[in-house]
């Protein structure tokens, strides 16, 4: 829906006015040359999230950034908003780089795409820009067999963790984003496993401060998670 | 000693606001700047800072609110987005016609409608001519360090206006960023103790604040408003220059970026100015002299400076994040071209209105427009000059 119509249409009015009424002058006047240029320029690691209001896709970009800064990383965590209510799709981002951050756009090529919730796979184009050498992660107890067939031919890698049974069995509730967290920085190598489980650990702390007794539930999730993730 | 940190804007702002330790803020909320408030008031719970914090029922009041403790002789402020600021119209102008130096911190975004809560800059750009100063941030970095900064520009005793520290709705006020944070120490030293000259609750000079003006002084009164105005370039770029001892990043009136031998430059401002430098540094590998001038002082216009900057340029896209309906473009494309034609400057420029209402903006759309200046660079003729990015016929 939102992110592929919205692509297009920016891609084809980049330069609007005289450009597009003449049709003479391409947008990408500079050629793709450039393109292949900026992706030199530095390790950059884009994620898109896909959620619903409520579900804590933001949070979970919030805490991948938190995470990865922690360990020396120049870090983006943002939402993308559509309508203000429990259950609409909403879409979050994270860019991790070993370098500066300038660029303030929403993400269209990226690497990895996290799907929060499987029933989006059919009202949303997921796998839209997602790269043929990164893959997708989505949260299902489905086998991926199943999901192929919404994925428009995705030629990446696909995996899937079943969030719900990890977050009942560690937390006793659902909170789908604490082991897509875990699932995430595993199959998008963002670092090892000991430093992200002693990092999260201290976040917990800090966020968790009163109420220290979910700390557990929620370390016993990422660490179920990082087992699961297939 | 700087501490990394990663931040939200929002969290940016309010952390600097607790450094501050203003002694009033009155507040009510409106997204996206709602977080502020709410950051500010766990500070107020925690004990953190003494500030008098004061939830009020509107926008109408947080501002009379913020004026009144500002008359009383207190250093003040509040925070809002949007409609909210629409609805502290006529406070602006008192706060500024009453010379009270007073901060609000905006997070940019579309006024109503249609109704949306993403980043323009419509609602500050509406407030352009209220005689407030206005500074904008392009990252969260900025935001915390123009609040920083914001006080010492606003209290000084040749400037004595109220100041707009400007932000980007979501783009920056929800996205966590990697920034530095000064020691609170280091904060509270630099902003100083607020000592008004004249308030209110002095009882050895009484006086009155907002009096009735009739037709022999009114004028008088707003030429004096426009006298502070003229020394707030001279002071920011003072401000800015101290700022930099005690934090090593360097402040001015505007940045230009690889403009020095530019031939082809966008002007605009906020967030979408780091995806230019992108874009920028893209065309500068290919050998094209592609440049960036982002604005951050705003109001007042630091045009003599922005000509310069500009004057070996050959082809010019000032980008309004707000429309001005005046069939010709944006804001900024006006002050712009007005400062280019008083000083002859022979640039080819055209006006684009784009980002409204959060309309994303791309490192190739900026691509595309450095490309259409190379065009009407070549043809000698800018075409159209008021122009639309990105938009669906």
């Amino acid at each position: 829906m939102y992110p592929a119509g919205r692509k297009s249409f920016l891609r084809d009015g980049a330069g609007a006015g005289r450009d597009t009424a003449s049709g003479g002058l391409s947008p990408m006047f500079f050629g793709n040359i450039l393109k292949k240029g900026r992706r030199k320029m530095s390790n950059l690691t884009e994620i898109r999230w896909h959620g619903r209001g409520g579900q804590g896709a933001k949070t979970a970009a919030l805490l991948l950034a938190d995470v990865a800064f922690q360990t020396g990383k120049y870090v983006q965590g943002f939402p993308e908003y559509g309508p203000e209510r429990m259950g609409a799709p909403i879409t979050a981002y994270n860019r991790i780089s070993d370098t500066q951050i300038r660029v303030h756009s929403n993400i269209y090529d990226p690497q990895y795409v996290v799907v929060v919730d499987e029933s989006l796979l059919e009202a949303v184009d997921v796998t839209n820009g997602l790269k043929k050498d990164g893959a997708i992660l989505i949260n299902t107890s489905r086998p991926k067999e199943e999901l192929l067939p919404h994925l428009k031919g995705y030629e990446g890698k696909v995996y899937t963790i079943d969030a719900h049974k990890v977050s009942m069995a560690a937390m006793g509730r659902y909170f789908p984003n604490t082991p897509l967290l875990a699932a995430i920085v595993k199959v998008a190598e963002i670092m090892d496993e000991e430093t992200f489980l002693r990092e999260m650990r201290a976040s917990f702390s800090h966020k968790f401060a009163s109420k220290p007794e979910v700390i557990d539930g929620n370390m016993a999730a990422l660490k179920m998670a990082l087992e699961e993730v297939q | 000693m700087a501490k990394r940190d990663r931040l939200s804007g929002n969290e940016a702002i309010a952390i600097a606001l607790r450094q501050i330790n203003p002694d009033v803020f009155p507040a009510f909320p409106i997204t996206p700047s709602t977080e502020i408030p709410q950051y500010f008031a766990s500070f107020v719970a925690n004990g953190q800072v003494d500030t008098e914090f004061i939830p009020v029922e509107s926008e109408h009041s947080s501002m009379s609110a913020a004026i009144g403790a500002s008359a009383a002789g207190a250093r003040s402020l509040t925070a809002t987005s949007s409609c909210g600021l629409a609805y502290m119209w006529e406070e602006l102008y008192i706060a500024a016609s009453n010379r009270l130096p007073l901060a609000l911190a905006l997070v940019n975004r579309a006024l109503s409608g249609p109704i949306n809560i993403n980043c323009d800059h419509s609602d500050s750009m509406g407030a352009r001519d209220a005689g407030w100063i206005q500074i904008y941030a392009e990252n969260n970095q900025e935001a915390y360090d123009n609040m920083v900064q914001a006080y010492r520009i606003s209290e000084h005793k040749d400037v004595r206006l109220p100041i707009m520290i400007c932000q980007d709705g979501f783009i920056t006020s929800h996205a966590v960023e990697n920034m530095e944070l000064l020691e609170d120490g280091e904060v509270r030293s630099f902003v100083g103790e607020y000592e008004p000259e004249n308030y209110l609750l002095n009882p050895e000079c009484p006086m009155a604040v907002g009096p009735y003006s009739i037709t022999d002084y009114y004028m008088e009164a707003k030429r004096n408003q426009a006298e502070g105005m003229k020394h707030v370039e001279k002071v920011v770029l003072e401000v800015a220059k101290e700022f930099e001892e005690i934090s090593g990043r360097e402040y001015g009136l505007f940045e230009a970026y690889r403009m020095e031998d530019a031939e082809y430059a966008v002007v605009m401002i906020g967030s979408a100015a780091g995806t230019t430098k992108d874009a920028v540094d893209a065309l500068r590998k290919q050998g094209q002299k592609a440049g960036l001038l982002k604005i951050r002082l705003y109001r007042p216009f630091p045009a003599e400076a922005v000509a310069e900057a500009l004057k070996g340029v050959k082809a010019l896209a000032v980008m309004d994040r707000a429309e001005g309906y005046t069939n010709h473009g944006g804001p900024l494309g006006a002050d712009v071209l007005s400062a280019l034609y008083r000083a002859r400057a022979k640039a080819l420029a055209v006006n684009y209105i784009y980002g409204l209402g959060g309309r994303d903006v791309r490192v190739e759309d900026m691509e595309g427009v450095f490309a259409t200046l190379k065009q009407i660079a070549e043809d000698g003729d800018t075409g159209e000059t008021y122009r639309y990015l990105g938009i669906r016929e």
